[in-house]
């Protein structure tokens, strides 16, 4: 019971896909108790349940009773490694740059472990039950990452350190203990105020991933034939309409489509939208117009540009060419298409095309 | 309930990189086997349901071409789950509860080999604590093995289970990795991430399933031994790994006593176990015992089809049944970091 | 209807706003989903399993964040289902929680849908290049625009029909307190002055960009029964479900009146044995993100005959004090949170028929339809909820 899509293999076009955005989260009053705190005091927080336990890092909610949390304890910087993984070969995001441990790590006070990188050196240096201690960045902004790593506690007696000091605060107690408070006092020094950053509210999580977009086999042959300066569609065998660009298959039929047809470059706007909103990433310059061509001879629209014209002359039932890339700077793709432009010829008449309006 | 069968089951050979087809490249030929070897036309089945993740593609909305593989013309009933397929085929067993309709197509599809997927999955982590750590899928596997490790298991057991998945697999078509691997040199290969050797990992696959199911009567005229669906749930646990056991799987355990595994013998266990301590923690929970043949087809060490890997345990499970080599089987699939997440499906044959 | 009885008995939904920086995203749903769960006088044990809905994972960065959520919503121990059907996925993920009910497999089911669109920006992820295409993909409007400019062509409608749905969706809106815009000054002058975006969709034709949740408990009869006779909360009970998808692209498409959404509809009548759909429902909450698209829904929804659509829009029949009131709660157009959107339509419409819309309440509302759509035009996710158990 298998198939095997195809034997043949063609060369198939392929671009890097980059998806990319600096993610802004605001984090709610836990997680944001639990980021000022790693600020301002270099401390680490857990929470309380109704049950007795405490969380670390503090979640809003218990996950065993779906419960509120009740409130925020410190926690030691020092704890036992529950659980333990070598990174032999650290990646560009890993929290190092060595060769390092993952480790689940049960902070003193804590019911829960957490998970750090730990700094050993060498795995022969890890071991399940033994003691590491949080080793915070100097310059902190309220970040899982304040903790730059943990590393193995030094000498036997590695509890004193870390020792949990102090009662259950709310988060609102958290936001306004200032710095230090277990050193001076949160007192309103002057000058400090103007400096003090406020609680944490949002944090900043920049995500990259570099995905490959591979074009398959239909769509490939479409953007080769562009490179030709050939608009290449396919007829669906079932129901004969041909599809441009062709996808490989006539969704309506459920069927492969193989069958290549070549298309003229003149066709029809059938309805368009003239585009005035700006965007990240955006490309073109607003105004523009995008429009539905449907090029002569085929059954489905095209989606492209339509320029050198104003954008107040576009009209359904306009004739269209395309005007393709210069070759010098000709592009995989439907950008070998610069856009298309009016040809001049007297409207195409409703009834050509309205069942595709 | 009523009864529930599979009773045809298709899969494209998954691939290391399946650059040639476009997702409906991929998934239409086994959409079309599965509804031609279930012997219901098209137009007669009641209900489609997929599942995939954008993600994989890295881009939104991947999903929606899955529909152009069905040719949903006249429109259908249809839904769609962000999981693997076999919670799309949990919601089209229960949609089939419901009495009106009496089939339903279910498919998945996913091409990992596009992204960074270790790095795409550390983003389905705590937004907070974890992802911004960009703490990858292996490990947190890794931490997982460790903890098995810890709680009294050897690098030995991970070895022999690599080694069965390659020798089962030399007997199936659609899986990447198959052979006799020696125990020794296995365990003389250097760590990836430490306990985890390479092959402890699965291989990335592009590919596609789907499966179709049927009720009573209908499931009989069409198939001659269907797989019946005699129990099939889900669970899932805490997400933080500082919170669970990660050295035994609740989840796996509660989902088997409700799907009621320990209901009878069962011949053959199809575990969804992407990395080889898992396979050991689920059979575990599953409470399956020494006899059971775990993995036939290879497993997820095997060929993992990341969204469709859950889905090939139950089409694997219900082939054994179907070919008539297992009486009684148990499928399992899972999802999240470190089997957060798992179904446990049980499929019986007719009593010959 | 097909299955077992299933009735709602637990709506809760947050403050809709374009910045909800007050809370995380687990924040967001435990807000709605909180208030579910007091509307349904029910504690988090009492839930038997979780369905949970979003539109696509790139607009929080979050892959498949039921993982995360599931903590946050009690589900530990629980199965717990992640629904995504582009749109219309708020309708589809309530649609999937009643199918648990209706199958008989569970009797207490939470369900919530969200987006904190905040996180990142819904132009950017709507419209990130994708290679070997055109540079032309223009956010949600940019793909709807042409749409509605077929169906002003086909219908011959007045240029100003858009103009007066925006301006009616936000008076309703300023009945609800959780609608997102609740803009004082709205007037026709003030849409039609509004910047052309997406011509024809001018800035005040179009839905906002939302954070926000929205959750229902859903349950068996005997549950329903038990919520009834309390009388306080009364249910809304199921009377019809059904969904229909259609490809996006195919050779002459009518993506303006697509046949997905009128074969949903009809079967959604079918069940509930409907024959005059605009004098049988009450009112209807319909996913309308471009103002447009209230008229061009009445005829896909068959309130109206084909090319009439924007009659009922021109009369006032949609208005809250029409024969067939539309979006009381100020639709689509005035909160869009995008994978919740969907939800709030069905759940709108439930309180509608339990006499709990407050000020957007329509006077003996006694069976409503929720609505949402998806895709290009092409999911769609309904339901018939009534005051009575379905007959």
């Amino acid at each position: 019971m298998s198939t095997s899509a195809g034997e043949t293999r063609v060369p198939v076009m392929e671009a890097p896909n980059v998806l990319e955005f600096p993610f802004s989260r605001s984090t709610g009053p836990v997680i944001g108790a639990f980021m000022t705190a790693l600020r301002d005091e270099a401390k680490i927080l857990g929470a309380t349940t109704a049950t007795g336990k405490v969380i670390v890092p503090p979640l809003e909610y218990d996950p065993e009773t779906g419960e509120a949390t009740t409130g925020l304890v410190d926690v030691g910087s020092s704890g036992v490694v529950t659980t333990w993984a070598w990174v032999r070969e650290p990646g560009p995001k890993h929290p190092l740059a060595k060769p390092f441990a993952w480790a689940l790590i049960k902070l003193d006070g804590a019911d829960t472990a957490l998970v750090h990188a730990v700094d050993a050196g060498s795995p022969d240096a890890m071991s399940t039950g033994m003691r590491v201690t949080a080793h915070f960045k100097p310059e902190r902004e309220g970040h899982i990452r304040d903790i730059e790593c943990f590393v193995p506690s030094s000498g036997s007696a590695g509890g004193e350190s870390g020792t949990p000091s102090g009662g259950v605060r709310t988060p609102e107690e958290v936001f306004s203990s200032g710095t230090a408070p277990n050193e001076g006092s949160a007192d309103a020094s002057t000058g400090q105020a103007d400096e003090a950053p406020g609680p944490v509210r949002k944090i900043s999580t920049p995500i990259e991933l570099v995905y490959r977009f591979t074009a398959g086999r239909a769509t490939s042959r479409f953007v080769r034939g562009l490179l030709d300066f050939k608009i290449l569609g396919q007829r669906c065998p079932s129901c004969t309409k041909v599809y441009v660009p062709p996808r490989g298959s006539c969704a309506k039929c459920g069927v492969a489509t193989e069958e290549e047809v070549e298309l003229p470059t003149t066709g029809t706007v059938t309805t368009f939208c003239v585009v005035n909103v700006p965007f990240y990433g955006q490309k073109i310059k607003i105004p523009y117009v995008t429009a539905t061509i449907l090029l002569d001879g085929a059954d489905i629209g095209l989606f492209h540009l339509i320029q050198e014209c104003e954008a107040d002359e576009v009209h359904m039932g306009m004739r269209v060419e395309a005007v393709w890339q210069e070759p010098e700077n000709m592009v995989p793709g439907l950008e070998a298409i610069q856009h298309f432009r009016p040809t001049g010829e007297p409207d195409a008449d409703y009834d050509t095309y309205k069942e595709h309006v | 309930m009523r009864e529930v069968a599979v009773v045809s089951f298709a899969q494209s050979v998954p691939a290391r990189r399946a650059d040639e087809f476009n997702e409906v490249e991929l998934l239409m030929p086994v959409v079309h086997q599965a509804v031609a070897d279930s012997g219901i036309p098209k137009g007669e089945i009641g209900f489609t349901i997929s599942g995939s993740c954008d993600y994989l593609a890295g881009i939104p909305f991947a999903f929606v071409s899955g529909l152009d593989a069905v040719g949903a013309w006249p429109p259908i009933t249809e839904s769609h789950v962000e999981m693997d397929g076999a919670w799309a085929l949990y919601e089209a067993w229960v949609r089939l509860q419901h009495g009106d309709i009496d089939s339903a197509l279910v498919y998945s599809f996913g091409k990992s080999s596009l992204g960074p997927l270790t790095d795409v999955l550390s983003q389905q982590l705590d937004p907070y604590y974890l992802a911004p750590l960009w703490l990858d899928s292996v490990s947190v596997a890794a931490l997982q093995a460790r903890a098995w490790l810890d709680a009294g298991h050897s690098e030995e057991e991970m070895a022999e289970v690599v080694s069965a998945s390659r020798r089962a697999a030399r007997s199936n078509p659609n899986t990447q990795l198959a052979g006799d691997p020696d125990l020794k040199e296995l365990l003389a290969q250097p760590y990836l991430v430490d306990p985890l050797r390479r092959h402890d990992c699965p291989p990335i696959g592009d590919g596609a399933a789907a499966v179709v199911l049927a009720v009573g009567d209908l499931a009989r005229s069409v198939s001659e031994r269907p797989a019946w669906i005699t129990g099939i749930d889900h669970r899932i646990e805490p997400h933080s790994l500082g919170a669970r056991d990660l050295a035994s799987s609740a989840s796996t355990r509660e989902a088997a006593r409700r799907a009621g595994v320990g209901r009878g013998p069962v011949d053959v266990a199809e575990v969804h176990a992407p990395f080889s301590h898992q396979v050991p923690i689920v059979a575990e929970a599953l409470g399956l015992d020494g006899g059971v043949e775990v993995n036939p087809s290879g497993g997820a060490l095997a060929a993992n089809v990341v969204m469709a890997a859950g889905l090939v345990r139950i089409g694997e499970a219900a082939a054994r049944i179907s070919g008539g080599s297992a009486t009684r089987a148990v499928a399992h699939a899972t999802a999240g970091p470190a089997l957060q997440q798992n179904l446990v499906c049980v499929l019986e044959g007719d009593k010959r | 209807m097909s299955g077992q009885r299933c009735a709602v008995v637990g709506i809760g939904q947050t403050k809709y706003a374009s910045v909800r920086d007050d809370v995380s995203i687990a924040g967001l749903l435990r807000e709605a989903a909180v208030r579910a769960l007091e509307d349904a006088e029910m504690v988090w044990s009492d839930i038997d399993a979780v369905v949970i809905g979003k539109a696509p994972d790139m607009f929080e960065g979050v892959v498949m964040p039921e993982a995360y959520l599931a903590d946050a919503l009690g589900a530990a121990g629980k199965p717990m289902i992640r629904v995504h059907t582009a749109g219309s996925v708020g309708g589809s993920t309530a649609l999937v929680a009643a199918s648990l009910v209706q199958g008989g497999i569970h009797d207490k089911v939470l369900t919530v849908a969200f987006e904190k669109q905040s996180e990142s920006d819904a132009m950017w992820a709507l419209s990130r290049p994708i290679p070997f295409a055109p540079p032309t993909l223009a956010g949600a409007g940019g793909y709807f625009a042409p749409h509605i400019r077929s169906y002003i062509r086909r219908s011959g409608a007045p240029a100003d029909i858009g103009i007066k749905v925006a301006v009616k969706d936000r008076l309703n809106a300023l009945k609800n307190p959780y609608a997102h815009l609740h803009m004082e000054d709205i007037s026709f002058s003030k849409v039609e002055e509004s910047m052309m975006l997406w011509d024809p969709i001018r800035y005040l034709e179009t839905c906002p960009s939302s954070d926000g949740a929205c959750a229902m408990v859903l349950a068996a009869e005997p549950i329903g029964d038990a919520a009834a006779s309390r009388g306080a909360r009364p249910p809304a009970w199921l009377h019809a479900t059904a969904m229909r998808s259609e490809p996006t692209m195919f050779a002459a498409r009518d993506a303006v009146n697509p046949r997905a959404g009128q074969d949903c509809a009809a079967d959604l009548y079918r069940q509930a044995g409907i024959t005059n759909p605009r004098s049988e429902i009450d009112m209807a909450e319909i996913y309308v993100p471009f103002s447009w698209y209230e008229a061009m829904w009445m005829e896909n929804l068959g309130f109206a005959p084909l090319g009439e659509g924007w009659k009922m829009v021109e009369e006032g029949a949609t208005a809250l004090d029409g024969d067939m009131p539309i979006n009381c709660s100020g639709g689509v157009l005035s909160s869009n949170p995008i994978g919740a959107s969907g939800m709030i339509r069905f759940a709108e419409s439930a309180l509608q028929v339990r006499g709990m819309a407050g000020e957007h309440q329509v006077p003996d509302c006694r069976l409503a339809m929720g609505h949402a759509y998806g895709g290009g035009s092409q999911y769609f996710a309904m339901w018939l909820v009534g005051a009575a158990k379905p007959g």
